[in-house]
């Protein structure tokens, strides 16, 4: 593994790259000041090449480029408390192609961070993203993760985060995955999280599938030490002919555990199909496990409300479906 | 500004409203008095469009045009809002967010001056949601403030007072008042006479008709003495 610490642009293909998936993310509603100031930590890796790495004081971001994607090592040094977010920016450009992220996250006790990943695949017809992350949690660190993604049109792509993070005590893990903005194409969405005593894990996914988007959702929360506390929350909206699974898991382990699966799935129009399969178990009496979840139509009356304040329709629906996914 | 001709609506066989007549006159803020199950929530929704309610017979007359064949937003567009009973609530929408929507120019200091008007403190809540977080009243009085902010030609208010307690009434009635001053008429749909004091005219609704009309001291009277101790609600009598 090297370390890099500098923006990396060597050659012209690299520049074209670097400023191809700046444009992108620019073009996607993203502030590209992010990915160029200079006290941010931040990574840009274009299909398998890495474009950019910067570690700022705390963080040491380590990386190799493999055959078809990135390896990533990224460090929070034990009691760095980061200001600004570290900005992950993970894309490809051409129509084609595949990106495969191998991630392993060491936040070391005490530490503090948030992240923002940023996966921008605009002009994808037959493109696979695979990110597999290895994420340990120290003990009374917190760790906000925030992936957004930003598709095209054409549905042609094929994205699978999965993550096993172990959270160690006291800790917070907090993660965010959204994917409202073009087709999501196909999702296999799959996090696990083993936490210790007191620890915290919130798992939040947000889609819209639309077309013949394919979404599979599967979140683990293995609540082990006591007083672990567990949220797996999904909200989905559908259309057209799009179809989703969603799978909530959480398992109280351990006496005074809490944990909630709350699954909201709308299905908008007469085609789509939404399924929700929520598993709540308590292996100790003392913990305690519950589950909600809703599929329905958008909710009439909502749009009613709106559409008295003068919007039309179509505009009703969408601010109910940003708001849903917000 | 609004005449309701005649109107009727038939649902399943069951006779709701039956030739109901009703004029509401520019910047007047008009108050109809019913007991439960009169009528008042349907009339609300046959002026707005709303619930999939079309009349069975008769013409709503906003301005010179019957307005029954225009859609929701054509109706809200021409200047006409309402306000529901039990106002709908949308995750992920802020406050801030449904002023904003609302809104003639999206103002800001305009939207806090709106939530000033029905007692509620615009940093304690243009970032919240406005979903299951906000207790029934604070509810209402975010809906009555949406209203002010759009500036409407005829605000419709349907039941504004329930679930507010009476701390907060004061506080809401001043924002009506304060509605109509703006030049917005208003039809205060209620079953409190103590609501409709701020009307210029009360109409009592009894079986989906207006049985009466007249100004609020008297009209509240007759409504406390005959229709508080009436059982009827199908058959007026009267």
């Amino acid at each position: 593994m090297s370390q890099s610490t500098e923006v990396n642009l060597v050659g012209y293909t690299v520049e074209k790259e670097y400023q191809g998936m700046i444009d992108a993310y620019e073009k996607a509603g993203g502030d590209k000041r992010a990915l160029q100031t200079k006290d941010v930590a931040k990574l840009v890796v274009h299909q398998n090449r890495v474009l950019s790495s910067d570690g700022v004081k705390g963080i040491k971001i380590e990386t190799e480029e493999t055959e078809s994607g990135v390896k990533v090592n990224l460090t929070v040094e034990e009691g760095a408390k980061i200001a600004r977010p570290i900005h992950l920016c993970f894309g490809l450009l051409p129509k084609e192609g595949l990106q495969e992220i191998i991630m392993k996250v060491d936040a070391q006790d005490n530490s503090q961070v948030s992240v923002i990943a940023h996966c921008i695949f605009p002009n994808a017809v037959k493109v696979i993203h695979k990110m597999d992350a290895d994420i340990e949690i120290g003990n009374n660190a917190r760790f906000d993760y925030k992936e957004t993604h930003y598709h095209g049109e054409s549905g042609g792509i094929e994205v699978i985060p999965k993550a096993k993070v172990r959270v160690g005590k006291g800790g917070v893990w907090q993660s965010t995955f959204a994917l409202s903005q073009g087709m999501v194409g196909k999702l296999d969405y799959d996090f696990e999280v083993f936490c210790q005593e007191k620890a915290v894990a919130e798992l939040t996914v947000k889609a819209y599938g639309k077309g013949n988007d394919d979404i599979k959702v599967w979140e683990k929360i293995h609540l082990n030490g006591a007083g672990a506390r567990g949220l797996a929350k999904t909200r989905l909206v559908l259309s057209n002919k799009a179809k989703a699974e969603v799978k909530g898991e959480t398992y109280g382990n351990a006496p005074y555990a809490r944990g909630h699966v709350d699954c909201i799935e709308l299905v908008n129009g007469t085609e789509a199909v939404a399924r929700a399969i929520p598993i709540v178990s308590v292996t100790d009496g003392r913990a305690k496990v519950t589950h909600e979840a809703a599929i329905g139509s958008i909710d009439r009356k909502q749009v009613e409300t709106l559409m008295a304040r003068g919007l039309d329709e179509d505009k009703a629906v969408d601010v109910i479906v940003k708001g849903i996914l917000r | 500004m609004l005449e309701v001709q005649k109107l009727q609506l038939t649902l399943n066989g069951n006779s709701i409203i039956n030739g109901l007549d009703l004029h509401v006159d520019k910047g007047e803020i008009h108050g109809i008095l019913g007991e439960n199950g009169t009528g008042k929530t349907t009339i609300a929704n046959l002026i707005m469009g709303t619930n999939n309610y079309k009349p069975t017979a008769g013409r709503i007359i906003f301005e010179g045009q019957d307005i029954a064949g225009l859609s929701i937003s054509q109706r809200a567009q021409k200047g006409i809002t309402l306000a529901w009973q039990e106002p709908a609530r949308v995750e992920g929408l802020t406050v801030r967010d449904y002023l904003a929507l609302s809104s003639h120019n999206g103002q800001s200091d305009q939207i806090e001056r709106y939530l000033w008007t029905v007692g509620l403190e615009p940093a304690q809540y243009l970032d919240r949601d406005i979903d299951t977080t906000l207790s029934g009243g604070e509810r209402k009085r975010i809906e009555l403030a949406s209203v002010l902010a759009m500036r409407p030609k005829l605000a419709i208010l349907d039941e504004p007072d329930s679930g507010i307690d009476i701390v907060a009434l004061p506080l809401l009635l001043n924002g009506i008042i304060e509605m109509n001053k703006q030049g917005s008429s208003v039809l205060l749909i209620t079953h409190s006479e103590r609501v409709t004091e701020i009307s210029h005219r009360v109409s009592i609704l009894c079986a989906g008709a207006i049985i009466r009309t007249g100004v609020p001291a008297e009209t509240s009277q007759w409504f406390k003495d005959n229709c508080r101790t009436c059982l009827h609600i199908n058959e007026p009598e009267h």
